[in-house]
């Protein structure tokens, strides 16, 4: 009900496995409509530009900042966040990893390293500590200097 | 007094348990500040100063008012007028009325991005729209951005109404809030008998904590004038004092539920949106949230205080310090407190100097209203005070770490601000330096590209505060038990409080489960800050364990009719001293005790503990060419007294030295001549990223602090401590010569080597 006479429009998309339509503004971001429409806020806000990766999302395969796209660029997609890592069977190997090599500290920025981590080893499974480093490289920790996640993702690709 | 646990005996400290919240953090469960979504939840913004400093004619609201969707704006007016009554509350303090103008401004705007206006609506856009319809009439004034600008005598004044402290004098008309002087012995007589005397001047930039989680607030006024706060907070207390302050209520009548916190590293002490959520919220009858944008975040929240220090070291032929001078100047930013009582204390806290005299200045400027940043103060003066002992070393032509250890600072003695030192351990952590891999291994001073090579060290030191903390458990029917604390959860503190617990019990950590609950439910526990939480709540925590057996004693006395004096309680087994027939485990005792529940409520109020000393050593390849530095090597060493969970003691020490790399090589509020912060996102204010870094080598001393009955000493804040000394000294003996003002960026390496 806001000044603009903008209507929402509706989007069909699959989060984590999930297909659903869903009513988005044309100019919220995705991460926005993740967090606000559906209701998810596994996925962060730490900077709103995509400098900081707490958003960071996958979609079709690939990595990006759920901030630098718009909600209605969802359409047709699919997309996978933190809460679709983890099975009833457990967690994904990288959680069981981040939680046994004390990865995080405060933990916000979790959620975005473990889906950049998931999609470094969905594409190299046995990345070196350089490799991890440079995948690893859009995502900011102030917490832990990235030695133990760094560690923790080669454990769980071992 | 409880007894020790003796240290052989150990079973649960000093182990690697999965962290009790871990879980949720990994699945993206856990609610941080931005999380929490009430019903009927509207959002709030808030309208920013553009200027570092003006007054505020006129702020006219009526056409955001009239707007769709908007359901109420406020200004300072709404809020009650407080006066100068100074509080004190750890690492917050300042007068009530300074700090309701932080919150937003009444007639003076003292840096960019202070709040004058803020606006509810029923969605967040509409509210970022509202507030640009909001207009406010500036007279636009000449602001002051650094200690030398604001300590000019022709400097435009901050506060015309505040009166600052200079040595106990009252002066009006000052930029300078407070001026203190500490001295021990007779440092001009002493300065007399040196055989060497080292002088250095450094300077720094104002730099920020940088946690990734942006400062929100969340608040429900009821009809009741009753305010409910959710926000993610170093201390829940420390907020509900400040947000009843701020709106002048019982504090009874404000209850903070802290969410998980997303970082803060002394940031997070400070109230922003809280009462301005609780205002909106009272006008719209609704709960209202308000998150800031990383903009904001630079713009108006943290900073840690740029400023210059000089510190002046005297030395006999020997080596033996005889004198110390230090002269130090931080920016306050708009408000009082730069911590210069704290970086006082730390200026020459590493070492046995008989004579000091320290003069330091906390100085307003238009920046900010400066936060605590992880031992604020100390890196400061560690940066001057590890240059000159690096020079000396180099004068002198001594061993690096024989010249430290010659002059370490150790039980008994005396420092700056008067106290003699109780057990530390920086010669235990000096001699692992010496032995360490790292200073045994050889560094080519030249790489096969053309790069050049440096070493540096430094130590530093961060004290211990003790405080206010209460713990709470209550025994299961099966066993386990429950533990309810106020501190806030930074980073792993459940489970180093939970194992203390645990520890005393003789069960596993598992068995503990520990919940951080709202300001209603547990007693009074100071802010996550000043390194006391494993220290003080955890020492809780262990009387409240101590207090949960003396309870489970008493009613198995009654179980078994016999004398309380005839029941033992080790491991989790209960068991009498004289009938081996009469045993059982504690599950079996909380199955069948019918004697009530079993639980137990602890508190401390302690004396601030000897601190954590550390020293640190780094290798840095330098490219000419460009000027930037990479760190190749870095090895922390630090008295850690006793690591509970050594997993999370190890991340301490690895994160705060990579805050202080960042803050040594690239980190600054790059400002413009009218006061407005030009880098205010993480793009142009450069953090350390994993790509930066190697791994971080870290060497945990334990000498046990004489303080708390496991030895723990606070961990957290001495790491970023010797960071930029140590890279400035590398730097130093990577090119030849000294950069002295941080950050040391490839920029300013380029334009030293041009002009060599």
């Amino acid at each position: 009900m806001s000044d603009n006479n903008v209507r929402k429009v509706a989007i069909n998309t699959t989060i984590n496995g999930q297909e659903m339509d869903i009513l988005v503004d044309p100019y919220v971001s995705l991460l926005e409509t993740l967090r606000e429409v559906v209701g998810m806020t596994g996925t962060k806000e730490g900077c709103n530009d995509g400098n900081c990766g707490a958003c960071t999302i996958n979609i079709d395969g690939r990595i990006v900042d759920s901030c630098l796209v718009l909600g209605v660029e969802a359409e047709g997609k699919n997309i996978e966040t933190v809460e679709g890592m983890a099975t009833p069977d457990g967690l994904h190997p990288l959680q069981q990893a981040f939680l046994e090599e004390a990865a995080l500290q405060c933990g916000i920025c979790t959620p975005g390293f473990l889906v950049s981590a998931k999609a470094l080893l969905d594409n190299e499974p046995k990345p070196s500590e350089e490799r991890i480093r440079h995948w690893l490289a859009g995502n900011l920790c102030r917490c832990t200097g990235y030695d133990k996640i760094v560690k923790a993702v080669k454990k769980a690709s071992d | 007094m409880v007894s020790k646990v003796k240290k052989s005996e150990y079973k649960v400290i000093g182990t690697r348990p999965i962290r009790h919240d871990g879980y949720d953090k990994v699945t993206g469960r856990a609610q941080y500040g931005a999380d929490i979504k009430l019903p009927g939840m509207i959002y709030g913004a808030v309208l920013r100063s553009p200027h570092a400093h003006a007054k505020i004619k006129n702020i006219d609201t009526s056409k955001a008012e009239n707007m769709n969707g908007v359901f109420a704006v406020m200004t300072a007016k709404d809020l009650p007028r407080l006066t100068d009554k100074q509080r004190g509350n750890s690492e917050e303090s300042g007068s009530e009325k300074h700090l309701s103008e932080n919150v937003m401004a009444l007639d003076k705007v003292l840096y960019k991005g202070h709040v004058v206006a803020a606006v509810s609506a029923n969605d967040v856009n509409t509210a970022r729209e509202a507030i640009k319809k909001i207009i406010v009439d500036y007279e636009v004034l000449k602001p002051v951005i650094n200690v030398d600008q604001a300590m000019d005598k022709d400097a435009p004044i901050l506060h015309e109404d505040f009166i600052g402290d200079h040595l106990g004098k009252k002066v009006k008309n000052t930029n300078i809030a407070t001026y203190n002087r500490y001295k021990i012995g007779n440092v001009d007589d002493a300065f007399k008998k040196c055989d060497l005397v080292v002088e250095k001047e450094v300077e720094l930039q104002t730099v920020h904590q940088g946690y990734i989680e942006p400062h929100s607030g969340t608040a429900i006024w009821d009809e009741d004038d009753r305010v409910k706060v959710w926000t993610s907070t170093q201390g829940s207390f420390t907020n509900r004092d400040s947000v009843s302050k701020v709106l002048s209520l019982d504090v009874s009548r404000v209850k903070v539920t802290p969410m998980e916190i997303g970082g803060g590293f002394g940031g997070k002490i400070p109230v922003y949106l809280e009462p301005i959520a609780a205002v909106l919220s009272k006008k719209s009858r609704r709960p209202v949230q308000l998150v800031m944008s990383r903009t904001d975040v630079f713009d108006a929240s943290g900073p840690a205080p740029g400023g210059k220090v000089i510190v002046k070291i005297g030395v006999d032929k020997n080596g033996k310090m005889l004198a110390g001078y230090a002269d130090i100047r931080l920016e306050a930013g708009g408000y009082p407190e730069a911590f210069i009582e704290a970086a006082a204390k730390c200026v020459f806290s590493c070492y046995n100097i008989p004579s000091m005299d320290i003069e330091a200045y906390d100085v307003l400027v238009n920046k900010p209203s400066s936060a605590p940043y992880r031992a604020p103060g100390s890196p400061q003066v560690a940066f001057a005070t590890e240059t000159v002992v690096d020079e000396i070393c180099k004068k002198l032509d001594m061993d690096l770490i024989d010249f430290r250890l010659l002059n370490v600072a150790e039980k008994g003695t005396r420092t700056a601000l008067g106290p003699k030192y109780r057990k530390i351990g920086l010669k235990e952590v000096l001699e692992a330096a010496k032995k360490s891999d790292h200073w045994n291994s050889k560094l080519e001073k030249k790489s096969g590209n053309g790069k050049v090579r440096g070493r540096g060290i430094a130590s530093g030191y961060w004290f211990n505060i003790g405080e206010k903390s209460a713990v709470n458990l209550s025994l299961n029917m099966d066993g386990t038990v429950i533990l309810t604390e106020g501190s806030t959860d930074i980073g792993g503190s459940r489970a180093s409080i939970a194992m203390q617990a645990a520890e005393v019990l003789g069960i596993n950590a598992e068995s503990v489960r520990p919940s951080v609950v709202d300001t209603d439910s547990i007693g009074h526990t100071d802010v996550t800050g000043g390194s006391r939480t494993t220290y003080a709540t955890g020492y809780a925590a262990y009387k409240a364990a101590h207090m949960l057996i003396d309870e489970i004693t008493s009613k198995a006395a009654k179980i078994w009719d016999i004398s309380e004096d005839d029941i033992k309680y080790k491991d989790g087994i209960i068991s009498s001293r004289t009938d081996s027939e009469l045993n059982m485990t504690l599950r079996e005792f909380a199955d069948q005790n019918p004697f009530g529940p079993v639980v137990s409520s602890a508190s401390v109020d302690l004396e601030e503990a000897a601190g954590g000393f550390g020293t640190h050593i780094v290798d840095l390849e330098i490219d000419p060419e460009t000027g930037k530095t990479d760190v190749i090597r870095y090895t922390v060493l630090q008295d850690v007294g006793k690591a509970i969970h050594p997993s999370y003691v190890e991340g301490q020490l690895q994160g705060g030295a990579t805050q202080g790399i960042g803050w040594a090589l690239n980190e600054e509020y790059f400002m413009s001549d009218d006061g407005k912060m030009l880098n205010s996102s993480y793009l142009d204010y450069r953090m350390p990223i994993a790509l930066d870094l190697p791994m971080i080598e870290t060497v945990l001393i334990e000498v046990p602090s004489e303080d708390h009955p496991f030895g723990v000493r606070g961990v957290g804040e001495t790491p970023i401590c010797p960071p930029v000394p140590a890279i400035s000294n590398a730097v130093n003996d990577a090119i030849g010569t000294r950069i002295l003002s941080t950050p040391i960026k490839a920029s300013k390496i380029l334009n030293t080597l041009k002009s060599m």
